[in-house]
C-alpha cells in the first residue's frame, strides 16, 4: 500500500519524504549522507577521546578508539590547575591557560561587538529604510561600497589607528573596529525593515506614537528572528576571530581564547607535543559556541536556509 | 517537455546590491527635499556612520597612502613613491606567496563547491531534516584555530589516527603538513571541512526557491534524479551558485589562521600565503609600508574578482530569462 502515502500534496517547503521505495540510488544517497555526517562529527569525538587520555597512553595505543588510561589531567593542565612540576611530568609545558580570564575576555569582546553592532546597525537600517532625509541614497550607496573592501585591507591601518588611540592590549581596542556597524548588518536589516508593511507604522502613528517609539516598540520587536540569527552569527564570528586579536593583544589583559589556544600550542614541547592537554584546551575553547548553537540551532538553521544570510 | 525553460525563481536571496528594493511610494506630500525626518535620521545614523568613516573609509584611504611610504610605527611615515611596489615586483617571495595562495584558493574552492553542492542537493532531495542541517553546520562553530589544531593532531605523522589508518591499510605514512607538496592541499581541505556546511546551507537556500512542482512534473515524465539535477537544479541555481562561489573565493583569499597554527608558513615557504607574508612583513620586520603595498595588491586582485562576480551573475540571469 505504499502508493497511498503520496496523498500529501506539496506545500512547497515541507515535502513528503517518508516511505519512498528504497531504490539503489536512494541507498547510495543515504550512504553518502552518512559518510558526510561521519566526517563532520568524528573529529569532535577524537578531541574528546584524546583529551581524556594520558600522553604516555596515546603514544602506546595511538589507534585505540576509546580513551587510553582515562584521566582528567589534560583538562587540569589546560585550565592551569596543575603545578608546573606535575604538568611537565605528564608531558605538558609549564604554563597553562588562565582559562577563566581568557573566557571572560572573549565574552566581553563578543558581547560588546554583538550588542553594539546589531543595535547601531539596526538604527542605521531603520534610518535608511523608513526615514526621509536628504542624501539618504548617496550615503547608503557609500555603505554598500564598503561591503566590497576586504577585511584584510583595513587591518593594518586599523592597527596603526588603535595604536595611536592607545588601545593596544586593551579589550576595547579589539572590539572597536567592528562595534559600530558592518555594511552587511546594515544592509541585511534594512532589507527586513523595507518589507514590513507601511500600515503597521501608520496605525502606530495614528495612535500618537513618535518615530523613535515606533522603532523601539514596533519594528525592532518584529525583527526579532532576523536580529537573533544575525546576533548569533556575529557572536560566533567575533568569538572565533584570531587575526585581529592576535595583532592587538600582547598580554593576559586582553588575550582572548583563540589567541590563548594558539599560544598554548606554541608552548607545548616540539618533540612530543602535549596532545592530551592541547585537545582538552581545544574542547574547552570550542564548547561555549557549541552550547550557544545548541540553544538556537533550529531557528538559525532555518533562517540561513530560507534567506541565505551571508 | 523542456523543464529548464521555465522562469527562474524570482527571489534570489543571495544577490547583494541588486536585491535592494525601492521604498514603497507612499511618501506624503509634506515630505519635500529638506526631509521631514532629517534631524532624527542624523541621530539614528550617527553611530554607524562614525564607525564606517573611522574604521572602514579612513583606513582604506590610509592603507593606500601607507603603501607609498616607509613606515615602521616608531617614526613618522616617510614618502618613498613607488619604491614598495618596485620592491614587490622584484620580490620572489611575494610571487611565491601569491602562487601558493592561488593554489590554496583553487583547491579549497574546487573541493568546497562540489561538496557543498552535493550536500545541498542531498539535503533538498533526500530529506529536509533540520537536525541534519544543524549537524552539517557544526564545524562552522569552531574557530579556524581549533579546526587547525584538531586536524594537526589527526594527521600527525607518528600518532595521528589518520596516519594510523593509512599505515594500517599497508601504505606509507604521509607527512601531511610537513611536506612541501602535501601542506597546501592539506590546509585547503581542513578549511573545506570547517566551511563546507555553511556554504551548503547557502546553496540550500537557493534550492528552496525552486518550486517543487518542477521536480514532480519531471518525475511524471520519467526523468531520473541525475537528469533532474542537470536540467532543473543546475540551471536554476546558477545565479545563486555564482554569487556563493565569488563570496567564498574572496573569503578564501584571506586565509591566515589555519596556516598560522599549523605550519607557520613552512616548510620552506610552501604555505607562506600572501596574508601570512603581509603579517610577517608588518609585525616580524616592521615594514608596514611594504606590507601595505602587498595589501593593495591583494585588494586589486579581489576587486577584479568582484567585477567578475557581477559579470557572472548577470550572465547567469540573462541565460535563464
Amino acid at each position: 500500500m505504499a502508493a497511498v502515502t503520496t496523498t500529501t500534496t506539496t506545500t512547497t517547503r515541507v515535502r513528503p519524504t517518508g516511505r519512498r521505495p528504497l531504490t539503489p540510488g536512494r541507498v547510495l544517497a543515504w550512504t553518502a549522507m552518512g559518510a558526510i555526517v561521519l566526517v563532520t562529527l568524528l573529529p569532535f569525538y577524537w578531541i574528546l577521546r584524546t583529551a581524556l587520555s594520558t600522553n604516555s597512553g596515546l603514544a602506546a595505543h595511538a589507534s585505540d578508539p576509546l580513551p587510553v588510561n582515562p584521566t582528567g589531567t589534560g583538562f587540569a593542565r589546560a585550565l592551569g590547575l596543575e603545578s608546573t612540576k606535575e604538568a611537565i611530568a605528564q608531558g605538558g609545558a609549564g604554563g597553562g591557560l588562565k582559562f577563566w580570564r581568557y573566557l571572560l575576555n572573549s565574552v566581553i569582546v563578543s558581547t560588546l561587538v554583538t550588542v553594539c553592532q546589531i543595535f547601531f546597525s539596526a538604527m542605521a537600517a531603520y534610518a535608511f529604510a523608513r526615514l526621509r532625509w536628504r542624501g539618504r541614497d548617496k550615503v547608503f550607496a557609500l555603505f554598500l561600497a564598503g561591503l566590497m573592501v576586504p577585511t584584510i585591507f583595513t587591518l593594518l591601518p586599523n592597527f596603526v589607528l588603535i595604536k595611536e588611540l592607545g588601545l593596544i592590549d586593551n579589550l576595547l581596542g579589539i572590539a572597536l573596529p567592528t562595534m559600530f556597524m558592518t555594511p552587511f548588518a546594515v544592509f541585511f536589516l534594512r532589507q527586513f525593515f523595507m518589507n514590513v508593511p507601511r500600515e503597521v507604522e501608520e496605525a502606530a502613528l495614528l495612535d500618537g506614537a513618535g518615530k523613535v517609539r515606533i522603532f523601539f516598540r514596533v519594528l525592532l520587536p518584529m525583527a526579532s528572528t532576523p536580529v537573533l540569527t544575525l546576533a548569533v552569527l556575529t557572536y560566533i564570528t567575533s568569538w572565533n576571530d584570531y587575526f585581529w586579536p592576535l595583532m592587538v593583544s600582547y598580554s593576559d589583559n586582553s588575550r582572548v581564547l583563540t589567541v590563548a589556544l594558539a599560544i598554548f600550542r606554541a608552548q607545548t614541547p616540539q618533540s612530543g607535543v602535549d596532545w592530551s592537554g592541547l585537545m582538552a584546551a581545544t574542547l574547552i575553547a570550542a564548547l561555549p559556541m557549541l552550547v550557544l548553537f545548541g540553544f538556537f540551532a533550529r531557528r538559525i538553521v532555518s533562517t540561513i536556509s530560507f534567506t541565505g544570510i551571508k | 517537455m523542456t523543464i529548464a525553460s521555465s522562469s527562474p525563481p524570482s527571489r534570489l536571496p543571495l544577490s547583494g546590491a541588486e536585491g535592494a528594493r525601492t521604498e514603497p511610494s507612499t511618501k506624503r506630500g509634506s515630505g519635500g527635499s529638506s526631509g521631514g525626518d532629517g534631524r532624527l535620521a542624523a541621530v539614528f545614523i550617527a553611530p554607524a556612520l562614525v564607525g564606517f568613516v573611522v574604521f572602514l573609509l579612513w583606513p582604506t584611504l590610509r592603507g593606500i597612502y601607507l603603501s607609498f611610504t616607509r613606515f615602521n610605527l616608531l617614526t613618522p611615515a616617510e614618502w618613498v613613491g613607488l619604491a614598495n611596489y618596485d620592491r614587490m615586483i622584484h620580490d620572489p617571495i611575494f610571487w611565491e606567496s601569491l602562487k601558493v595562495t592561488v593554489e590554496y584558493v583553487v583547491i579549497n574552492i574546487g573541493v568546497q563547491t562540489v561538496s557543498a553542492l552535493a550536500i545541498a542537493v542531498l539535503l533538498q532531495r533526500l530529506t529536509q531534516s533540520a537536525v541534519l542541517r544543524g549537524i552539517v553546520l557544526t564545524p562552522y562553530l569552531m574557530s579556524n584555530v581549533v579546526a587547525g589544531l584538531v586536524w594537526l593532531w589527526i594527521l600527525d605523522n607518528q600518532l595521528g589516527i589518520g596516519n594510523e589508518i593509512i599505515s594500517g591499510l599497508g601504505f606509507d605514512r604521509i607527512p601531511f603538513l610537513a611536506d612541501e607538496t602535501w601542506a597546501i592541499p592539506t590546509i585547503a581541505l581542513i578549511n573545506v571541512w570547517r566551511h563546507v556546511g555553511y556554504t551548503a546551507l547557502l546553496l540550500f537556500a537557493g534550492l528552496m526557491a525552486i518550486p517543487n512542482d518542477m521536480y514532480e512534473a519531471a518525475k511524471v515524465d520519467g526523468a531520473s534524479e541525475w537528469r533532474m539535477f542537470w536540467r532543473i537544479t543546475m540551471p536554476l541555481l546558477r545565479p545563486v551558485l555564482a554569487v556563493v562561489l565569488i563570496m567564498t573565493v574572496i573569503g578564501s583569499f584571506q586565509v591566515f589562521d589555519t596556516v598560522a597554527v599549523t605550519t607557520a608558513g613552512g616548510p620552506a615557504n610552501a604555505t607562506n600565503v600572501l596574508q601570512f607574508y603581509i603579517y610577517q612583513s608588518a609585525f616580524g620586520r616592521f615594514q608596514f609600508g611594504y606590507a601595505s603595498a602587498m595589501s593593495v595588491a591583494l585588494l586589486v586582485v579581489l576587486s577584479a574578482i568582484t567585477v567578475l562576480q557581477y559579470r557572472l551573475t548577470r550572465a547567469g540571469q540573462t541565460d535563464l530569462g
